[in-house]
């Protein structure tokens, strides 16, 4: 569905204010996310993973520089088609609950989702109400405005907007940032429940042992670098079916695993 | 000793959030608490630091009551640091804000030098918080009320601020309770855990968390 080549990134900062210099972000990143499943990308803060989303999405700002390549089903994916693609066939859940219209009920926000994503108005409703009820939120939630609704319902609003364009590409950006153990677990299986409809879920989360419950592969980030895309099932016991030490470190570190630190991952070349 | 006695608390008409609660904790003790959103874990936190006041109930430090003005001994470090920073601030001066950590700790706490310098809000969430943990550190501050400081971390930068923080309360005989949903957190922190549920305090063994 989605293929990324050696995709690189910069963005400008000024250390004064009349010289420009340009920071690296991303570095020779290359994944590929498939159909029908979750892809999780799991990294520290800082490690670009909402940046590789914004990347996908065509939201940089214009003097950023990027190289590499990106496919999508099977064609170069460059500014142009993100720009005609995005809102239909990609699809961005932001980490920030700031991105739904304050002054809009749930449902008219969802229906405009969908109007964009082309569908007729008489359409467009009827595809909001499903949505909105498929993601458990009553009538409610559906007449309710953003500042009424719990961080878990405004998450499942921004998933139910995701569906509705009828994208073959979702981006979940820390989905599940600040929700309670019940509210985390149903935005998940919300996200599981589209790779079920056969789109390809790209899950964006520090939060690696949840991720393992739905993705199927998981790629691990560290300051801009893929260190290594890995089953989720080589995730099990201390580690040892992993390849880097990084990943390995990461698994450990779970409060549920052996919870120490092993600092030998810092000597690994990417890190250098 | 930090000591809450048969503690009740209701928002404003409202049936009490919790009542009868009664919870110890002494130098150099970790203790952690668990409970549903709502349940009011963040409020009795918020509580035992003095930072509100219980309808009914008591709160003592060594038999005394909380100092009201001055340095708090007790420190509560809420969930979203970006809410407990002055965002026009620059890193260096939120971190000394209470006294002046050595660069010891500073590293210990992986806080870069090359922060210190920066406006607030180019630092994320989980830097930010490691700078507010370390803020709270100050002499005379004896207990500590983590609230979910954890939950927006990786696992390894999880790590390395749990071990920071149990070290220095170690070294200065600390009391500390932590809060959170994750339940295997809480089995690796703390020698006692508490669940907070239908406005009662129970012990945590009983209950089979998430």
């Amino acid at each position: 569905m989605l293929r990324i080549e050696q995709l690189s990134l910069a963005l400008p900062y000024y250390p004064r204010f009349w010289r420009r210099r340009y920071a690296t972000h991303l570095n020779q990143l290359s994944l590929s996310v498939t159909a029908g499943s979750v892809h999780a990308i799991v990294g520290a803060s800082g490690a670009g993973k909402s940046l590789l989303a914004h990347t996908i999405m065509g939201l940089l700002p214009e003097d950023a520089r990027s190289g590499g390549r990106c496919f999508f089903k099977g064609a170069a994916l460059d500014e142009r088609r993100k720009r005609a693609l995005r809102g239909r066939e990609l699809a961005l859940i932001p980490q920030s609950l700031s991105a739904l219209d304050p002054l809009a009920r749930s449902q008219r926000q969802v229906g405009w989702a969908a109007r964009r994503a082309g569908l007729s108005p008489a359409g467009a409703h009827q595809a909001a109400c499903q949505a909105l009820a498929h993601y458990q939120l009553d009538e409610r939630a559906c007449q309710a405005y953003p500042h009424e609704l719990s961080g878990g319902m405004a998450r499942r609003v921004l998933t139910a907007m995701a569906q509705v364009t009828q994208a073959s590409l979702v981006i979940a950006d820390e989905p599940t940032v600040g929700l309670d153990p019940l509210q985390r677990d149903r935005v998940l299986d919300a996200l599981a429940a589209l790779a079920r409809q056969g789109k390809a879920v790209m899950l964006i989360t520090h939060d690696l042992r949840h991720a393992l419950s739905i993705a199927e592969h998981v790629t691990v980030m560290h300051e801009g670098h893929c260190v290594e895309t890995a089953a989720a099932h080589m995730f099990h016991g201390t580690g040892q079916a992993l390849q880097s030490a990084y990943a390995r470190a990461l698994w450990q570190a779970l409060p549920d695993n052996a919870f120490t630190l092993d600092s030998g991952y810092m000597k690994e070349p990417y890190l250098a | 000793m930090l000591e809450a006695c048969q503690l009740r608390y209701a928002f404003h008409a409202q049936p009490p959030l919790f009542e009868d609660v009664s919870l110890r904790l002494g130098a150099g003790e970790w203790i952690g608490l668990s409970g549903d959103s709502g349940a009011g874990k963040s409020t009795l936190g918020r509580l035992l630091a003095g930072h509100d006041e219980p309808a009914h109930g008591h709160i003592r430090i060594d038999g005394e009551q909380l100092p009201a003005k001055g340095l708090r001994p007790v420190q509560w470090l809420p969930q979203s640091p970006e809410l407990a920073v002055n965002p026009h601030w620059r890193v260096t001066r939120v971190l000394n804000e209470a006294w002046a950590p050595p660069e010891t700790l500073r590293r210990a706490f992986g806080i870069k030098p090359e922060w210190l310098n920066r406006p607030v809000r180019t630092l994320s969430g989980g830097e930010l918080q490691r700078v507010c943990v370390l803020r709270a550190l100050a002499p005379g501050v004896r207990y500590l009320i983590a609230d979910e400081i954890s939950t927006m971390l990786d696992p390894i930068t999880q790590l390395a601020l749990w071990q920071a923080l149990k070290a220095e309360a170690e070294k200065r005989k600390l009391g500390v309770l932590v809060i959170s949903h994750d339940a295997a957190l809480l089995r690796r922190l703390c020698q006692r855990r508490y669940h907070l549920e239908n406005a009662r305090l129970h012990a945590a063994e009983h209950y089979q968390l998430s």
